[in-house]
């Protein structure tokens, strides 16, 4: 008798995924539709897609989405939140969108408690506009924007959003997770199923760092981009739960 | 049932939504519209509406562009320097076809200008503001009444059309208080197949975008977007006018300048003046034609701003340079007396008769 061990998820459609080699957008997209399915929310879940890479995001999940303008995915999913308080509402955005132009929005979704779930890519760069430097961006990393490395003298250091916004009481839960290894990428999809499960509990807001690889912008081959993230990324963001307001 | 109150133009602007069946208020303060913002904190929490103070006039927007896109009638405010703010979410809100009201109660700029009246947003409301080709169907109250009864209009042209609408007034109108009679209306239904709020039933989802990458697609968007807008010129143009039958004058001017044109155009009557009062309401869809046609019958015209001219510059086009259009403007806050008005008005008729002799 043959049975179906492994299908994809019916929160993805079937569209091929249009992110270059070694891009781990893909295997984000397909955790959260796992977890959509795994919740038994898919008609009620409303995703906000970002400006950047993933902007694109509504051809490939298979719910209701809403394109935001750079930035401000979190002050466009508040006000779906509350005209759809019963719905499951989530924002993606990159490290370009949150971090730097949409530093305003999130912080303050984050103060007001608002009941949404945030999935933050950070690959220390931006990525769809071709290898500028990110406000998470490393010390003396080269990118198109910091072509002799990032200075810090000259442009500041790295922003560290996970630790930043988990002193800030409005925000539920917060957790910096990597999708570099099987174990990782267990550990990060069981941080974007509580932020859902807490956000469908009627919780605050809740946020999940997923350190992420930009091979083709860091100049890399996959391989290379994932020692590179252990190596480098990884000692500078830590991987944990920041907030676990439920534990405190 | 209806009702006549003592009101603020700004709170009738309120309370005319609330009437209209709008429930999410989202906005920022800033002078001379800061009564509307508190009126709705006042007010959203009575009737289980959403009012939420923004961070910024960025995030108020952007938040009118989620609900809006969510399917709910909502409405943000603000004046001057907040809508430069405000203007990528607008275009973004043209672009994604959804239906929203944003109020601006202008002041004097550039800048940071002043917190007095003025018209100086006029190329900036009907002209675009934020990027691309689109348009925000625009509406120009001149009373407290008018500030109620066009809100409520507003509400259903931005549903009836998929666009946002602007409602354009100014501090004096904001500021000032008279009767309004606000009466209750049945709404119209509000059904919005294509609102992104939950699959529910649907087996298609809804994307609520902006984005088309290839060319041709971006195109057919933009091809679509001017179709309705040529549907909304032919059905949309609002206008009063006053005396321009056998006007050889004919004073042009929108909302609380054309109050007090009016007062200017009545004195020159009472010395025998052949003078009339043309108001646009709808400011885009500008009402064209018929100033075209008022042009064949009479002399001149006279367009009166609180600005440098820039409603003129569609006096011009609509008239097509066919008569004189002459400007009076003030601007930084200052207000025109009636008898300033007049005195323009008593020059150029006395000029024209001149020069006919």
């Amino acid at each position: 008798m043959n049975s179906k061990l492994y299908a994809r998820p019916e929160s993805l459609t079937d569209a091929p995924f249009h992110y270059c080699p070694g891009c781990q957008h893909g295997i984000v997209h397909r955790i959260i539709a796992e977890v959509i399915d795994e919740l038994g929310v898919r008609k009620q879940t409303i995703g906000v897609a970002p400006v950047g890479c993933s902007v694109l995001a509504y051809d490939y999940f298979n719910f209701d989405i809403v394109q935001a303008s750079h930035g401000r995915a979190p002050a466009v999913a508040t006000g779906v939140k509350r005209v759809c308080p019963d719905s499951t509402v989530f924002t993606y955005q990159g490290d370009g969108d949150l971090a730097s132009i949409g530093c305003a929005e999130v912080v303050h979704a984050a103060a007001r408690g608002e009941r949404i779930t945030t999935i933050f890519i950070n690959n220390a760069i931006y990525g769809m506009t071709g290898g500028q430097m990110a406000p998470t961006t490393l010390v003396d990393q080269v990118t198109t924007t910091s072509p002799y490395g990032r200075n810090v003298n000259q442009v500041g250091t790295p922003l560290c959003i996970s630790e930043m916004l988990s002193t800030i009481k409005g925000a539920r839960f917060i957790a910096r997770v990597a999708v570099n290894n099987p174990s990782n990428m267990a550990k990060a999809k069981a941080a974007i199923k509580k932020a859902f499960q807490l956000q469908n509990n009627g919780e605050g807001f809740c946020l999940v760092e997923v350190l992420s690889t930009c091979p083709t912008n860091w100049g890399m081959t996959p391989v290379e981009a994932v020692k590179w993230l252990e190596t480098n990324m990884i000692p500078q963001y830590p991987l944990g739960v920041f907030k676990d307001a439920g534990g405190e | 049932m209806s009702e006549t109150r003592l009101m603020k133009g700004n709170e009738a602007i309120g309370e005319a939504a609330i009437i209209a069946g709008c429930r999410y208020y989202f906005g920022y303060p800033i002078t001379p519209q800061t009564e509307l913002m508190e009126y709705m904190a006042k007010r959203m929490p009575q009737i289980e509406g959403v009012f939420l103070q923004a961070e910024s006039e960025i995030a108020a927007i952007n938040m009118v562009y989620g609900a809006a896109g969510a399917g709910a009638r909502v409405m943000t405010s603000s004046s001057s320097p907040g809508i430069s703010l405000k203007a990528e979410g607008i275009s973004y809100c043209a672009g994604a076809e959804l239906p929203c009201v944003i109020v601006n109660i202008m002041r004097g700029g550039p800048g940071l200008g002043s917190i007095q009246p003025a018209q100086a947003d006029y190329f900036q409301a009907t002209k675009g503001g934020g990027h691309g080709d689109y348009r925000n169907i625009v509406l120009a109250p001149n009373s407290v009444q008018e500030m109620a009864d066009l809100t409520m209009l507003s509400f259903e042209l931005a549903d009836k059309y998929r666009n946002p609408v602007m409602l354009l007034g100014d501090g004096a109108l904001g500021q000032m208080m008279e009767p309004v009679n606000l009466e209750e209306k049945p709404l119209v239904s509000q059904e919005k197949p294509w609102a992104a709020n939950g699959l529910g039933e649907r087996t298609k989802p809804n994307v609520i975008n902006s984005l088309y990458l290839k060319p041709e697609q971006l195109e057919a968007h933009n091809i679509h977007l001017q179709n309705k807008y040529q549907k909304i010129i032919k059905q949309e143009c609002r206008w009063e006018e006053f005396s321009v039958e056998d006007a050889e004058l004919i004073v042009v001017a929108y909302g609380i300048t054309s109050r007090i044109a009016r007062s200017a155009v009545e004195m020159a009557k009472r010395d025998g003046l052949k003078v009339g009062l043309f108001r646009p309401i709808s400011l885009w869809p500008f009402p064209s034609e018929r100033l075209l046609t008022l042009a064949k019958q009479t002399r001149a015209f006279l367009v009166a701003e609180l600005s440098a001219g820039q409603m003129i510059e569609d006096v011009r086009l609509a008239t097509r340079q066919m008569k004189p259009v002459h400007f009076y403007g003030r601007m930084g806050g200052m207000m025109p007396s009636s008898r300033e008005i007049y005195n323009q008005v008593n020059l150029i008729v006395r000029e024209k008769k001149e020069a006919v002799k």
